[in-house]
């Protein structure tokens, strides 16, 4: 484990910014990109995902356990997250038949 | 320090491979290798408890989700919709402007220092078990109100009417 954590000594804080943002980015355009509902979902969870990192890696930076423990709320959140989407979507699938999100268009006002 | 950027390179491949798949089944199976990264990536960082709970939760409890609703939803047809190239091209743009405005507001603060662990038992199960049953006691035990309503949400949600509402 010595071995593991001497390999980050020398990573710069800002390219652990940098990756976050790169992913946070690719979730973003996930979700404007797709129209499988399941796919929306999962590049939500790219840009959760993208957070949990900067966080943790702004922990260490700082000394401060605090950031980890964060994660750990926001991975619960994101279960239960999951858990309710997913419902969602399948009862839409139940009532459309089809999982693409133009089908939903009559929620516009 | 090269172990990073190989693995953040991989992160960054996976994490494209996600939204550029066709197939669904092979998105999410790219989700899982990027979730996997993001795994090794908190070894790198020595936070041991949030390395297991990434590999326990997200791999496991949360892409199987993920499986078994498409399996429910049975498409496994290639013809799924696209939108419009337009649409593409302005969603690539949009996030580009995103990522821009991130990467130029970075470029101001000018601070890059090395992250160094200064305690090396920061991420432990001990030290952060401490931290979240001081300080962190009552978002604890809300998040487990949340967790609750969660699974009475989605079983009332996914439960199918058995008759037909009469209002």
């Amino acid at each position: 484990m010595e071995s593991f954590t001497n390999a980050i000594q020398s990573v710069p804080l800002n390219h652990y910014i940098l990756l976050s943002a790169i992913i946070f980015t690719i979730g973003v355009i996930g979700v404007l990109l797709r129209r499988n509902a399941i796919i929306i979902f999962m590049s939500v969870e790219l840009m959760l995902n993208a957070v949990n990192l900067l966080l943790t890696a702004f922990s260490v930076y700082r000394g401060d356990a605090a950031g980890q423990v964060f994660v750990f709320f926001i991975m619960a959140l994101a279960a239960a997250e999951v858990a309710i989407g997913l419902a969602i979507i399948v009862m839409i699938y139940r009532n459309t038949n089809s999982l693409d999100i133009n089908v939903l268009n009559r929620l516009k006002w | 320090m090269s172990t990073f950027y190989f693995i953040a390179f991989l992160s960054i491949f996976f994490a494209i491979l996600v939204i550029t798949a066709r197939n669904p089944v092979h998105s999410i199976l790219y989700l899982v290798l990027t979730f996997f990264t993001f795994t090794i990536h908190y070894i790198l960082l020595n936070a041991q408890f949030l390395a297991i709970v990434n590999f326990i939760v997200y791999m496991g409890a949360i892409l199987v989700l993920f499986l078994y609703t498409l399996m429910l939803m049975n498409l496994n047809k290639d013809n799924e919709p696209m939108k419009s190239n337009i649409v593409k091209i302005a969603a690539v743009f949009g996030g580009g402007c995103l990522l821009v405005t991130v990467v130029a507001s970075l470029k101001t603060m000018t601070v890059s220092e090395p992250v160094v662990l200064q305690n090396p038992d920061l991420g432990l199960v001990k030290n952060l078990g401490k931290v979240l049953f001081n300080e962190f006691l009552l978002p604890f035990e809300v998040s487990s109100l949340l967790l609750l309503s969660a699974m009475v949400g989605a079983v009332l949600l996914a439960t199918k009417d058995k008759q037909p509402k009469t209002i």
